[in-house]
């Protein structure tokens, strides 16, 4: 092996250390950590794990902190980013069930999202409740929108207005999301 | 004809209809174009005049901070509109609506990518678990270690309470008065035009005894015995002290000035002196 593919053989298996195991609450690891730990160079060392990743249909994800969509991001967007692994492809409805989703809540969550991107961005819980226990139990309605806080999916204000939160911007396509909601034919 | 005091009253009643409405606007997620600034602000501008009292000026501050508020959220809908998510609520709550359980989650899960984490213990951290077991002491060993040490109590002297700096030995107003005279005399001996560099008169022998005379000249610009002359563009400072202590009056605005006191300066002021 040359020196050089050692050299990011190792930055490889440290990044996936390190970007796989649980290291603070929220998932996934800062840019500036990357950088500490694997150099100057953590971008293209991503960029080769994703390669590395694509056909077991996962990918290298990155937030940016601030909402909007970042192009051509600088050093100082990347190191405040955050990195994470996810999937790259779909799961099937029988998957969804291994991962701790009951399929009522899976689709109150997607309902929660798709009502509050129709409401740009913000909605007052009430409404929100409302519109979930049309389909949904009263005594669940509640529970479940602190489970979707509480994972990251909504944020919720001192005002009891709900907004997107990190996890949906991490995991959720929402412009599709909402194209696919319209083309469907109830 | 109203009377001036019936128009206030009625120009009361406008302004907080314009702030609840403003309000409803914001918390309800409404249309802000439902709101009309431009008539708003003509109301606002109508009764200013009236407005003698603080309370009232409150109000009208009030309604123009709701009023841009309003302004905020209607150049926030027009770049949503603009923008590629834009889809109309109703249509979007209408088919969100209709769907049935299963159909809403299989268009969930195709743009739904959750992220990948594992929690697993590794062979190696529970053996560095176990190793720091083994060296922990047990808690009721711990605490034996932490008694209380048992102190003999006794009254403390006041001469004890200066010392520890707890209490200090003159009155503060004493200690300002004769620090007031302190400055005017070194004014009078070291200084120029009534005035001397304020480095010159704070930095001492010592680092503390500095600090503590920065804090009393604090003190003697904020209780007006001395005032404070600022060049900015020579970055030099001077106290003047004041023949008699001024009581500010007025409707001016006092302003705070900071003035770094750092050990660098102070021991370069030093090396100054001593070499």
């Amino acid at each position: 092996m040359s020196k050089r593919k050692a050299y990011y053989a190792s930055k490889l298996k440290r990044a996936t250390h390190m970007l796989f195991y649980k290291r603070h609450r929220k998932p996934g690891v800062k840019g500036w950590e990357l950088r500490k730990a694997l150099g100057s160079d953590y971008p293209k060392v991503l960029r080769i794990l994703d390669d590395y990743l694509k056909p077991l249909d996962l990918q290298v994800k990155t937030i940016f902190d601030e909402e909007i969509r970042v192009e051509k991001p600088t050093q100082e967007q990347l190191d405040k980013a955050r990195f994470l692994i996810e999937l790259r492809g779909e799961l099937t409805p029988r998957e969804t069930k291994m991962i701790d989703w009951r399929i009522d809540d899976l689709a109150g969550l997607a309902i929660a999202i798709a009502y509050i991107i129709s409401k740009k961005g913000k909605s007052p819980r009430k409404e929100v409740e409302e519109l979930l226990r049309e389909k949904l139990p009263g005594w669940k309605v509640g529970i479940n929108v602190d489970r979707y806080v509480r994972y990251g999916y909504l944020a919720q204000d001192e005002n009891q207005q709900l907004y997107l939160d990190w996890r949906t911007r991490a995991e959720v396509d929402e412009k599709a999301l909402v194209d696919l909601l319209l083309r469907t034919e109830p | 004809m109203l009377s001036e005091r019936e128009k206030r009253k009625l120009g009361r009643e406008k302004l907080q209809r314009i702030i609840e409405t403003c309000k409803s606007v914001d918390g309800r997620s409404l249309d802000p174009f439902l709101v009309d600034v431009k008539e708003n602000i003509d109301t606002v501008k109508k009764y200013f005049p009236e407005w003698k009292v603080p309370e009232d000026l409150c109000l009208d501050a009030e309604t123009i901070h709701q009023l841009a508020s309003v302004i905020k959220l209607q150049s926030e809908w027009v770049k949503h509109r603009s923008t590629t998510l834009y889809a109309d609520p109703f249509l979007l709550d209408e088919k969100i609506r209709r769907m049935g359980r299963v159909d809403l989650v299989r268009t969930f899960i195709e743009v739904w990518h959750p992220i990948v984490e594992l929690e697993q213990i590794s062979i190696q951290s529970l053996a560095e678990a176990l190793r720091y077991w083994e060296s922990l002491t047990p808690l009721s060993g711990r605490w034996s270690q932490m008694a209380p040490e048992e102190v003999a109590s006794s009254i403390a002297t006041r001469e004890e309470l200066v010392n520890e700096r707890i209490l200090r030995d003159k009155a503060f107003s004493q200690e300002l008065e004769s620090f007031w005279q302190e400055l005017k005399e070194r004014v009078e001996k070291e200084g120029e035009k009534g005035k001397m560099r304020y480095e010159a008169f704070v930095y001492a022998e010592t680092y503390d005894e500095t600090a503590s005379r920065a804090f009393m000249t604090s003190f003697l610009v904020t209780y007006g015995y001395a005032t404070l002359e600022i060049h900015p563009l020579e970055e030099e400072t001077f106290i003047v002290p004041y023949e008699r202590p001024m009581v500010k009056t007025g409707d001016k605005q006092l302003v705070s000035i900071p003035i770094a006191l750092s050990l660098e300066g102070w021991q370069e002021w030093r090396r100054g002196r001593t070499g």
